[in-house]
C-alpha cells in the first residue's frame, strides 16, 4: 500500500540527490539543476502532504507557486551564469572565489 | 728566687701633684708645626722661599723649649719631693675601674729627658737649616722633623703606659719617614722599612710585657687588697705609688707569681726590655740602625744618636720600680747591654763610612746605657744618656759637615787633611771624640766610669732565676775592652778624616762613586769645583754650641768620691728614681773607685795611641798590611759578623716565602671559592636568562602565534565558494539535530 | 593542501559522518522503532507498482544528474526526473500541478538549462564537472542527509487518514487562486516582471562607451 510515507521518502531522496548536486558540481549550470531538484523534492512533499492532510488545494496551490518561483529563478540565475560565462570565460563555480578571505 | 728587693720603696707616700695645664704645649707646638708645614709648607716655600718654612719649624721647637724652662724654673722652686707637675688633657678610654687618659706630667727624670730633646732638638733643626739648603723637600723634611719632635716629647712626657705606647709608635713612624726620605733610591727606602718591620719586632715584645704587668696588677688587685688603693692602672706614677706602699699586697703579689716556670716580674722586665732592644738597637735587633744612616745627617744625629735610640734607656728608667723587684730582668738587661757594648766596637774597627762607624759607636754606646740601668744604677745610664745626647750630637753634625764639604762623599779614605780647612768642625769633633773616649774634663769619662764602677760592684745579678754573682764584674771587664775599642776607632775616624792630606777627588764627578750607603739623587748637584771649605755659621754654631755642652755637662755628674756629696744629676734624678736606692750594690773603698777610674783613662789612652800610631797624618801603612794578613776576618767584621745575611735566610726568606704560599694560597682558594660563588650566581643568572629567554617569552609568543597561525588555519573557512558553504550550514544543520536527540 | 592533510581531513570527516549516522540511528530509531506499529502491508496491486516505477524513473534521473560527468547526460537525467514527478502528481490527484509541471519545468526551464548548457560549455568537452572531491563529498552527504530525512519520513507520527478519492483540481485550483490565494498570485506576476527585465539586463552585453 503506498501511503503519506513512500511518497516522504521519495522526495527526501530527490532532496538529498538535489542537495549532493549542489555540493558537488562544478559546472554552475549543473548547481542549478541540482536546485530544480530540490525544490521539486520539497513539491512532492507539498502534493503528498496536502492529498493525506486536510487541505488538498493549499498543498497544490503552494506546489504551483513553487514551480512558478523556480521557473524565475532558473532564468535569473541562467542569465547570471551567462553573465559570468562572458566575463570570466568559464562556468566553474569554483573558480567564483573572489570573496574568498 | 727572687731576693726581697723592695726596701726603700715603702718610704715613699702618695704625693702632692702641681698642676699646669700649659705642659700640653710641649708636645703640641711641634705637632701644629708638623701640621702647617704638611699642609702648608710646598706652597709658602714655593711662594716665600725655604725662610718661610725653617722660620716656622724652628720658631715652634725654640717655643717648646722654652716652655720646657719655664716648667724647669717651676720645678726648681718646688721641694725636690713635691716636683711632680700635671696635666690632664682628656680621658681617652674607661674600663671600668681602668682610665687611660691623654694626660702629661713631668717629674724630675722627665725634665731631663724634655730639656735633652727640645735643646738639642732646636739646634739640629738650626743645623739642618744650613745642610739642607738645597733640597727641594725642604718643607717635607721640616714637618717630619717636628713630627718627630712631637712624638718624642709625647713619649718622655706621658704619665701613663698607654700613651707612652703612643708616642713610641709614633717616634718609629717619624723615623721611618726620616730613614726614607729620599724614597726614590730603592736601598733609602728598603732601609725606612728595615728600621720599622724591626722596631715593630721590638713592640711585639713590649706589647707583651705590658699587657702581662697589667694582667698582673688585676691579679694583685683582685686578691684582697688595702682599702684606699686604686685598683688597676697603667699611670706609671699610681704604678709606682701602689707598689710602694706597704699592705696593697702588690710589690709582695708580683713577686710571688710566677708564669711559665719564670717569676711572671721578670718575665715582664725581658719583654719590656725586648720593646727597648728593638728601639735602642741592642743585640740582636740593632740592624737597622746602620742601615739608617741612609737618612740625611741631621736625622741620624737627632734620631738615632740623642733622642730615639735613647727611649728605650727611657724606659728602663721609669719603670726602674719593676727592675728593681726582679733581678732576673735586671741581669739580663746588663748582659744584653754589655755584648752589645762588645759587639758593636769590633765592628766600629773596620769602618770606612764616617757615619756608619759613628752608628756602630752609638749602637755601643747604648748599650753602655743599658748596663747602666741594668745594674741597678738608673741615673748613671740616665746620665750617659744625656752626655751621650751631647758629644753624638756633636760628633754627628761634625760629620755632616764635613760630609757636606766634600761635596756629600762618606768615605773616610777620601778624606784627610780637612782640620786645615775646617778648624771649627775640626776641633768640634776633637771635643767630642775626647768625651767619648772616657778622657776627663769632658762628660763621657764621668758618666762612663760611673757605669762601670756600679757594673764591677753589682753583685745582686741573676739570670733566669739563678744568683750570677761575677756577672757584674764580667760585664765591667768586657765594657772596659769595649771602652779602649771606643777610644780606638772614634780617634781613628778622626785623623783619618782631619789630618794628613786630602785624598778626595776636586772637581771632578769622583765623589759620585758608590759607596757606603749611597746617595739619593736629590743630594747630588753640581757643587761648585772648590775643594773643601769650612761650612756655614749656622752649622758651625750648633757644633760649637754642642761642644761646649758636652764639656760642660761634665759638672752634672762629678763623681761623690771628687766632691764628697752625690752628684748634681743624681740628687736632681732622686725622686724619679727611688727604686735607686734599693739596689743592693756591694761596698768598695773609694780608692779602688779612684783606681778604676785610672783605669778607665788608661784604656782610653791605649785607643788613642793605638790610633794615632796607625792612622794619624796618612803615614803609616800598617793599617793596610794588617788588612791583608786578616783579610778574611776583616771582612767578616767589616760586614756586621753577617749578622744581616743570617737575618735574611733565617727569617726574611721564610717570611716571603710565608707572604708568597699565603698570596698563592689567597689566590688560587680563597678567590677560587668566590670566583665559585661568583660563577654559580653567573650561572644562576643565565640559568635564569634562558628561562625568561625561552620559557616565559616562549609562553608569551607562543599565545601570539597559536593566534596567528589558528587565524591562519581559520581563514581557510572562507574560500569564497557556494559550495564549502554549503557544506558547512549543513553540518551546521545537522548537528542541530544531533543536538536535539542529545539535549533530554 | 598536502596530500596528507587532505586524506587526514576526508578521514576524520568519513568518520564524524559515520559517528553521526551511527549514533543518531541508536538514539532516533531504536526507541521509536520499538513504538511504532508497523502497519499491515498488504497486497501489493497495480497502483504500487505503477508508483515504484515512477520513483524509480525521478530518482534515478536524480541520480543521474547528481552523478554523471557529463553535463548533457545531467540535463536528460533531470528530465527523467521531471516527469517521473509529474506521474507522482497524478497519483496524488493533483492533475493541474502535473501538467503544469511539465509544461513549465520540462517545457520552460529544462529548456532553459539546456541553452545555458549549449551556450556556455563545448559538447566536446566532458570533463567539465568533476572533481575528487565530488564523488567522495557528494557520498558522505548523501550518507548523512539521507538517513535523517529517510527517518523522519517514516518515524514522524504523521496523522494519515483515508485520502480522498481522485478528482480534478483545476477548478478548485482556480477557484483558490482568485480567491483566497489572491495575493500571492498577483505578487507572484510582478516577481516574474521583475525577474524577466533582470534577466535581460544581465545577460545582455556590455556596452562600450565610444
Amino acid at each position: 500500500m503506498i501511503s503519506l510515507v513512500h511518497f516522504l521518502v521519495v522526495g527526501g531522496l530527490l532532496f538529498t540527490l538535489g542537495l549532493v548536486t549542489v555540493a558537488t558540481r562544478r559546472n554552475a549550470v549543473g548547481v542549478l539543476m541540482g536546485v530544480e531538484l530540490i525544490l521539486n523534492g520539497a513539491n512532492v512533499n507539498f502534493v503528498a502532504f496536502g492529498r493525506y492532510g486536510p487541505a488538498a488545494t493549499t498543498g497544490q496551490v503552494f506546489a504551483l507557486f513553487v514551480i512558478l518561483l523556480a521557473a524565475a529563478e532558473a532564468a535569473v540565475g541562467l542569465a547570471i551564469v551567462l553573465a559570468i560565462f562572458q566575463t570570466a570565460r568559464t562556468i566553474d563555480v569554483r573558480q567564483a572565489d573572489l570573496l574568498r578571505e | 728566687m727572687e731576693h726581697e728587693a723592695v726596701h726603700g720603696l715603702e718610704a715613699l707616700a702618695p704625693i702632692v701633684a702641681t698642676p699646669a695645664a700649659w705642659l700640653r704645649w710641649v708636645p703640641l707646638l711641634p705637632l701644629l708645626g708638623a701640621m702647617w708645614n704638611a699642609a702648608l709648607g710646598k706652597r709658602l716655600q714655593a711662594r716665600l722661599g725655604k725662610r718661610a718654612v725653617h722660620v716656622v719649624a724652628v720658631g715652634v721647637m725654640t717655643a717648646a723649649f722654652a716652655v720646657a724652662v719655664v716648667a724647669f724654673s717651676t720645678m726648681l722652686g718646688l721641694e725636690p719631693e713635691a716636683r711632680f707637675l700635671e696635666d690632664s688633657v682628656w680621658t681617652a678610654a674607661v674600663a671600668d675601674p681602668l682610665r687611660i687618659d691623654l694626660g702629661f706630667a713631668l717629674d724630675p727624670l722627665g725634665m731631663a729627658m724634655v730639656l735633652v730633646v727640645t735643646g738639642i732638638g732646636t739646634l739640629i733643626h738650626v743645623f739642618s737649616i744650613g745642610y739642607m739648603h738645597e733640597e727641594p723637600a725642604y718643607w717635607r723634611y721640616f714637618a717630619y722633623l717636628n713630627l718627630f719632635a712631637a712624638a718624642m716629647l709625647t713619649l718622655v712626657m706621658a704619665d701613663n703606659l698607654a700613651l707612652i705606647f703612643f708616642g713610641w709608635e709614633g717616634v718609629g713612624l717619624a723615623s721611618y719617614l726620616l730613614i726614607g726620605f729620599w724614597w726614590r733610591d730603592r736601598d733609602k727606602a728598603a732601609a725606612g722599612m728595615k728600621a720599622f718591620v724591626v722596631n715593630r719586632i721590638g713592640d711585639f715584645g713590649f706589647l707583651a710585657g705590658l699587657l702581662i704587668l697589667f694582667w698582673l696588677l688585676a691579679g694583685a688587685w683582685g686578691t684582697g687588697t688595702a682599702p684606699g688603693s686604686a685598683g688597676p692602672t697603667l699611670n706609671w706614677r699610681e704604678l709606682r705609688d701602689q707598689i710602694a706602699l706597704p699592705g696593697t699586697g702588690v710589690a709582695e703579689h708580683l713577686q710571688a707569681v710566677r708564669l711559665l716556670g719564670l717569676p711572671a716580674l721578670g718575665l715582664v722586665g725581658m719583654l719590656l726590655f725586648v720593646g727597648a732592644m728593638g728601639k735602642s738597637a741592642q743585640l740582636p735587633l740593632h740592624v737597622w740602625l746602620p742601615d739608617a744612616m741612609a737618612g740625611p745627617t741631621p736625622v741620624s744625629a737627632l734620631i738615632h744618636a740623642a733622642t730615639m735610640v735613647t727611649a728605650g734607656v727611657y724606659l728602663v728608667a721609669r719603670l726602674d720600680f719593676v727592675y728593681a723587684l726582679s733581678p732576673t730582668a735586671m741581669g739580663w738587661v746588663a748582659l744584653v747591654g754589655g755584648l752589645t757594648a762588645c759587639f758593636a766596637a769590633t765592628i766600629g774597627f773596620v769602618q770606612t763610612d764616617i757615619k756608619k762607624v759613628l752608628a756602630y759607636s752609638t749602637v755601643s754606646q747604648l748599650g753602655f746605657m743599658f748596663v747602666g740601668v741594668g745594674v741597678g744604677a738608673f741615673w748613671a745610664g740616665a746620665y750617659h744618656l744625656v752626655t751621650h745626647a751631647f758629644f753624638k750630637a756633636a760628633l754627628f753634625l761634625g760629620s755632616g759637615s764635613v760630609i757636606m764639604a766634600c761635596h756629600h762623599e762618606q768615605d773616610m779614605r777620601r778624606m784627610g787633611g780637612l782640620g786645615k780647612v775646617m778648624p771649627v768642625t775640626r776641633w768640634t769633633y776633637l771635643v767630642a771624640t775626647w768625651a767619648i773616649a772616657g778622657f776627663p774634663v769632658a762628660s763621657g769619662f764621668y758618666s762612663k766610669d760611673e757605669i762601670l764602677w756600679k757594673a764591677f760592684t753589682a753583685r745582686h745579678l741573676e739570670l733566669m732565676g739563678v744568683p750570677v754573682p761575677w756577672l757584674g764584674p764580667a760585664i765591667w771587664a768586657a765594657c772596659l775592652v769595649a771602652a779602649t775599642g771606643t777610644s780606638f776607632y772614634m780617634f781613628r775616624s778622626y785623623y783619618m778624616t782631619f789630618t794628613g792630606s786630602y785624598r778626595g777627588a776636586v772637581g771632578g764627578h769622583g765623589e759620585h762613586d758608590a759607596h757606603g750607603s749611597g746617595h739619593g739623587s736629590a743630594e747630588d748637584h753640581g757643587h761648585g769645583h772648590q775643594g773643601p771649605r769650612e761650612s756655614p755659621l749656622s752649622m758651625t754654631a750648633v757644633l760649637v754650641a754642642l761642644a761646649a755642652g758636652a764639656v760642660l755637662a761634665s759638672f752634672l755628674g762629678l763623681p761623690a768620691v771628687w766632691t764628697g756629696h752625690e752628684p748634681a744629676l743624681e740628687r736632681w734624678l732622686a725622686p724619679s728614681l727611688t727604686a735607686g736606692h734599693s739596689v743592693p750594690f756591694t761596698e768598695f773603698p773609694h780608692a779602688l773607685e779612684i783606681a778604676f777610674q785610672g783605669l778607665g783613662v788608661l784604656a782610653a789612652t791605649v785607643g788613642w795611641l793605638g790610633a794615632r800610631a796607625l792612622y794619624a797624618e796618612g803615614r803609616s801603612h800598617a793599617p793596610e798590611a794588617l788588612k791583608a794578613r786578616f783579610a778574611g776576618a776583616w771582612s767578616f767584621v767589616n760586614q756586621a759578623w753577617r749578622v744581616d745575611a743570617l737575618y735574611d735566610r733565617v727569617v726574611v726568606r721564610p717570611s716571603v716565602a710565608l707572604a708568597r704560599g699565603l698570596s698563592r694560597f689567597d689566590g688560587v682558594v680563597i678567590d677560587g671559592a668566590v670566583n665559585a660563588a661568583g660563577a654559580i650566581g653567573r650561572f644562576l643568572g643565565r640559568l635564569d636568562a634562558a628561562i625568561d629567554a625561552h620559557v616565559v617569552d616562549g609562553l608569551v609568543d607562543g599565545v601570539a602565534t597559536v593566534t596567528r597561525r589558528a587565524g591562519g588555519q581559520l581563514r581557510r573557512l572562507q574560500t569564497g565558494r557556494i559550495q564549502t558553504y554549503l557544506y558547512g550550514a549543513l553540518g551546521g544543520a545537522l548537528l542541530v539535530v544531533l543536538l536535539d536527540f542529545l539535549v533530554p | 593542501m598536502s596530500p596528507l592533510r587532505r586524506t587526514v581531513l576526508w578521514a576524520l570527516a568519513t568518520a564524524a559522518v559515520i559517528a553521526f549516522v551511527v549514533a543518531m540511528g541508536r538514539m532516533a530509531i531504536g526507541p521509536a522503532a520499538e513504538e511504532a506499529a508497523r502497519p499491515a502491508p498488504g497486497a501489493v496491486g497495480l497502483p504500487d507498482v505503477l508508483f515504484f516505477l515512477l520513483a524509480a524513473v525521478a530518482v534515478g534521473g536524480a541520480a543521474a544528474v547528481a552523478i554523471s560527468r557529463n553535463i548533457l547526460r545531467s540535463a536528460v537525467g533531470l528530465l527523467a526526473a521531471l516527469l517521473g514527478v509529474g506521474g507522482l502528481y497524478v497519483f496524488l490527484s493533483a492533475d493541474f500541478v502535473a501538467i503544469t509541471q511539465v509544461l513549465v519545468y520540462i517545457g520552460g526551464v529544462l529548456v532553459l538549462v539546456l541553452f545555458a548548457v549549449m551556450l556556455t560549455s563545448r559538447i566536446t568537452e566532458v570533463a567539465v564537472s568533476n572533481t575528487s572531491v565530488g564523488a567522495f563529498g557528494g557520498i558522505l552527504l548523501f550518507v548523512a542527509v539521507a538517513p535523517v530525512l529517510a527517518a523522519v519520513a517514516v518515524l514522524g507520527p504523521w496523522s494519515a487518514r483515508e485520502p480522498a478519492p481522485l478528482a480534478p483540481t483545476t477548478r478548485v485550483i482556480g477557484d483558490a487562486l482568485l480567491t483566497r490565494w489572491l495575493l500571492p498570485f498577483e505578487v507572484a506576476s510582478l516577481l516574474l516582471l521583475a525577474t524577466l527585465v533582470g534577466a535581460v539586463v544581465m545577460a545582455r552585453k556590455e556596452i562600450k562607451v565610444e
